[in-house]
């Protein structure tokens, strides 16, 4: 950081502004809808990651070398998930919402924001000690592809595994987590079978359509990086998507508050931030 | 709603408690400003900071919620296991990206978005913890034209945060709890 002549904030504003711009224009990726300070903060550290003085110098080279995207999509996404991460939110699936579920003679479940695939492959691990999954399907999205690459491989490094156990259990877990992977080369590969029922797809909250009717929704820590409208678009979508009585869980520090669609809605664990779709909607 | 100009930012570590008791409890009921404060919380406890404070301050103080708008007088903690950043509109969000010096949430995540917000009307506050976060924040601060305190170490719980943070940001005035206190009745809106 060097102190001489430091731009003033308008202008690096300014430039942000540029750049997001550049990058829906030209990738079709539209972030201008996104919480700004949290955004900002990751895209500086792009900025120096490509050794560029200013964000005009990164859209100069995002728009100039096709190499430069990509690797800047991962800087745009938040991608820090684990195997049931907040145990009691999987707990009160199991527990309040799987008994709704078997009602259903087929089930789909959409995972919004799905990353690298930790929180698709904890429902599939709880549907199938719950005897749902060969009745279900899931569908996984993300707008990043590398991601959706790496939640199709389903390989961790192994030493996640002893959080990812200890969260298992802590969800209720039937079974031995080591059930479901096997070690090799400091890396855990998921049983592949996990994931015979899982469609995973691109798919944009912020300019993509409903694809499908479901019984439930997870999408955890992923409204927390849009503003408001773009909160407003997402539950529409997931309200649409939803069947009547349907479920939406979300992060355990997100919730329907300050949404328009929160009408819509009744909570169903409030603590664990799992709601229903009321039935006349 | 037009939101409050000016802010105040605090983070402390270990020795947090304390600190913060001889502080929040002196603001006035009508603080003309809000309180946005990070304490180092283990990610899997929920918090109890903001329960205790409300019994004890005048102000009023809560758990921080994402799209919050945020309001004078009210003093705002970070939940456990997210950042604490402030929108240029003056609302709040949470984030789970991750941790910064092995901390979530950060002291410096919150520092350099309040003072990419408030610019000059905010005041830096790094108090008692035994690690280096809030040292570049409180910097960002200063550097934004904003006013940046410091526990002085000799006074601190644990000296390595305020050392931190004297380093990284000379121009920080060191204080002790009282006079950080009395500062604080001093700013306006």
């Amino acid at each position: 950081m060097t102190d001489d002549h430091p731009p003033s904030l308008k202008t690096e504003d300014l430039e942000l502004r540029l750049l997001l711009d550049a990058i829906a224009r030209a990738y079709h990726y539209d972030f201008l809808g996104y919480s700004m300070a949290s955004l900002k903060r990751r895209l500086s550290q792009a900025r120096d990651r490509f050794g560029c003085r200013s964000y005009s110098q990164l859209q100069d080279r995002v728009l100039h070398d096709a190499g430069v995207f990509p690797e800047l999509l991962a800087y745009l996404t938040v991608q820090v998930s684990e195997l049931f991460r907040d145990p009691a939110y999987f707990r009160a699936i199991r527990e309040t919402v799987v008994p709704h579920l078997r009602t259903y003679p087929s089930l789909k479940v959409w995972v919004a924001g799905c990353s690298a695939g930790e929180e698709v492959y904890s429902l599939a691990i709880l549907f199938r000690e719950e005897g749902l999954e060969d009745r279900t399907m899931f569908y996984a999205t993300d707008i990043n592809t590398e991601a959706l690459r790496k939640a199709e491989a389903g390989v961790y490094e192994l030493d996640r595994l002893p959080l990812f156990t200890e969260n298992h259990r802590r969800a209720g877990g039937k079974s031995s987590l080591s059930d479901y992977y096997t070690a090799a080369y400091g890396a855990a590969r998921l049983d592949p079978t996990l994931r015979k029922r899982t469609v995973f797809s691109d798919h944009s909250l912020v300019s993509d359509q409903v694809f499908a009717e479901v019984q439930l929704v997870s999408c955890r820590n992923v409204l927390i990086y849009f503003d408001r409208d773009l909160q407003d678009r997402a539950i529409g979508l997931f309200k649409d998507a939803l069947v009547r009585k349907g479920f939406l869980g979300l992060g355990s520090k997100e919730s329907l508050r300050f949404n328009k669609h929160a009408d819509a809605f009744t909570e169903f664990a409030a603590d664990e931030k799992l709601y229903q779709k009321r039935g006349n909607v | 709603m037009t939101p409050p100009s000016g802010a105040v930012v605090i983070g402390a570590s270990a020795g947090a408690f304390d600190a913060l008791s001889a502080i929040l409890p002196q603001l006035p009921r009508n603080f003309p400003r809000p309180v946005l404060v990070v304490v180092h919380v283990p990610a899997d406890k929920k918090s109890l900071m903001a329960n205790l404070f409300a019994s004890r301050c005048q102000v009023a103080a809560k758990e921080a919620e994402d799209k919050e708008p945020l309001i004078a007088g009210t003093v705002y903690f970070a939940p456990p296991d997210y950042h604490l950043l402030v929108e240029a509109d003056g609302r709040l969000s949470l984030s789970s990206e991750e941790a910064v010096h092995y901390s979530r949430p950060s002291v410096d995540v919150l520092f350099e978005s309040a003072a990419d917000a408030y610019g000059p009307a905010l005041v830096g506050v790094v108090l008692t913890g035994a690690n280096a976060d809030g040292a570049m924040g409180l910097r960002a601060v200063h550097a934004a034209g904003g006013i940046a305190l410091v526990q002085r170490p000799d006074t601190a719980q644990v000296a390595t945060m305020p050392r931190s943070a004297l380093d990284a940001c000379p121009a920080a005035q060191p204080m002790t709890l009282a006079e950080i206190a009395a500062y604080l009745n001093t700013v306006g809106a």
